[in-house]
């Protein structure tokens, strides 16, 4: 059976967890939880010495990066052709997407949600006001982006129906909204593609990948006090300098 | 009209999508676009790409940022030979994934290393601390040998025996470091191999032609006017510094 290593905190293990489901592919969920350090156990650097989540074993074969990972389900499972569709121009779009979102919607939501989420805690000080300003900003654009030029007047990023863009967006948005920042506050349009997206996995689905991400405070709690903490201290003060 | 292709050759992503499709014999217009004169912010670039980045391609009515998007665009419509971008399941996830590792990694270290280095000392004239330029090159160092551990190891090309857009990808942003005088190859033995290999794969006329402007950076950077840049210049300090 497939193995995909994982945790729902971060956001590219949810949008494989999500197609994954939404495609019936039978899977075994190994989780790996990042919070306490799991990512550096010995067992899981032969899995993949990249040491991120998420990663697919199927049979012998591994693979890292979601990206990678999702187009693989989508060929070998040979999902309906939405998903990443066989015309030219269209699977252009998905790829423009996938592509464009790695440095753009993904860093800044990530940024925001490291500073909200973590940055106390590893910092011990409040985040400076600058830096918090900068972060917003950022993804003040990359939204503005999303829906600009990506969404328009679309019901979904490529078109009528739902695609990977879909899921690889809305699973980086839901990173800072857990941390109490409502991103689609003023964004009509955003709310309306988010609930067709919704509508889209179905509303279990979707809380159930979401279910660790809306537990924010335990997940804060369980780093600060850690014994883990300390191995992850240099990495985010490099982060966050 | 005939497929136009946006490019300024000092970006990396706009040499691989040059090689590529000078290698293929697809014709197309070269359009370009000198970033340094911030052209990518003028009004006509801005109606053919919202993002205002190179490189950009326009096919008739249908424009398209993102140079993997492009590279994939080109590669299905024009129909190139498999090894490209191979249409095996494994083969293309093992593209597929360093394509999407890429972006955040050698992509992101190289462009700094080259920024830190040379365009913001020497155009920007602003000093860039010591600590700044050892972490940059601590991460550098970190991608460049994950590409040789992970994606290479004892292969001759990252997808096996053939040269992908993998290895095109990967050797223009590999490139951009040594722009600035910075030899990444020295004491990396297996990396100067594949170089060799690669630039063999492509033909050294097209790969010198490719990055002729990149290599003369050193030189150039002493006849550009710093003042053009003003512009960018908060933007830039705060995404290196």
């Amino acid at each position: 059976m497939m193995e995909l290593y994982l945790d729902l905190v971060s956001q590219p293990c949810r949008s494989v967890f999500l197609l994954a489901k939404v495609l019936r592919i039978p899977f075994e969920f190994k989780l790996i939880q990042l919070s306490a350090g799991q990512h550096y156990s010995e067992e899981f650097g032969k899995i993949s010495i990249v040491r991120k989540v998420p990663v697919m074993k199927d049979g012998s074969f591994i693979l890292t990066e979601s990206i990678a990972i999702m187009q693989y389900m989508v060929q070998k499972y040979q999902a309906a052709d939405h998903w990443y569709p066989a015309d030219l121009q269209q699977r252009a779009r998905v790829n423009e997407y996938l592509s464009w979102q790695h440095t753009n919607l993904r860093a800044h939501g990530s940024k925001v949600f490291l500073y909200r989420a973590m940055y106390p805690i590893i910092m011990d000080a409040p985040v400076p006001a600058e830096k918090m300003n900068v972060a917003l900003e950022d993804l003040k654009k990359s939204l503005n982006l999303l829906e600009e030029k990506f969404l328009q007047n679309k019901p979904f990023i490529v078109g009528d129906k739902i695609s990977l863009p879909d899921l690889v967006a809305i699973v980086e948005i839901m990173q800072p909204v857990c941390t109490g920042l409502d991103v689609f506050e003023g964004r009509p349009k955003l709310i309306a593609w988010r609930d067709r997206v919704k509508k889209e996995l179905g509303e279990k689905l979707f809380d159930e990948a979401n279910e660790v991400m809306m537990n924010m405070s335990s997940l804060q709690h369980t780093m600060q006090n850690s014994k883990e903490l300390e191995m992850f201290k240099p990495m985010f003060q490099k982060l966050f300098s | 009209m005939a497929l136009e292709l946006y490019l300024d050759l000092f970006s990396q992503p706009c040499r691989s999508v040059y090689i590529f499709a000078r290698k293929n014999n697809i014709p197309f217009e070269f359009k370009q676009l000198s970033l340094m004169d911030g052209e990518q912010y003028g009004e006509e670039f801005g109606r053919i790409s919202l993002i205002r980045k190179v490189p950009a391609l326009r096919d008739g009515g249908f424009c398209l940022a993102e140079s993997i998007a492009i590279l994939q665009y080109l590669a299905e419509k024009y129909k190139t030979p498999d090894h490209w971008y191979p249409a095996n399941l494994q083969q293309r996830a093992c593209v597929n994934e360093y394509l999407s590792w890429q972006h955040s990694a050698i992509r992101l270290h190289g462009s700094k290393m080259f920024w830190l280095r040379l365009l913001i000392p020497k155009i920007l004239g602003v000093e860039v601390p010591q600590d700044k330029l050892d972490a940059a090159m601590e991460d550098l160092n970190a991608s460049l040998k994950l590409i040789e551990e992970k994606f290479l190891q004892d292969r001759s090309f990252i997808a096996g025996d053939h040269v992908s857009l993998a290895d095109l990808v990967a050797i223009v942003e590999v490139m951009q470091p040594v722009g600035s005088g910075l030899d990444v190859f020295e004491g990396r033995p297996k990396l100067s191999a594949w170089r060799d290999r690669v630039q063999e794969a492509i033909g050294k006329e097209l790969f010198d032609d490719a990055h002729q402007k990149i290599l003369a950076a050193q030189e150039s950077v002493k006849e550009m006017d710093g003042s053009k840049m003003e512009f960018f210049k908060p933007k830039i300090l705060r995404l290196f510094l």
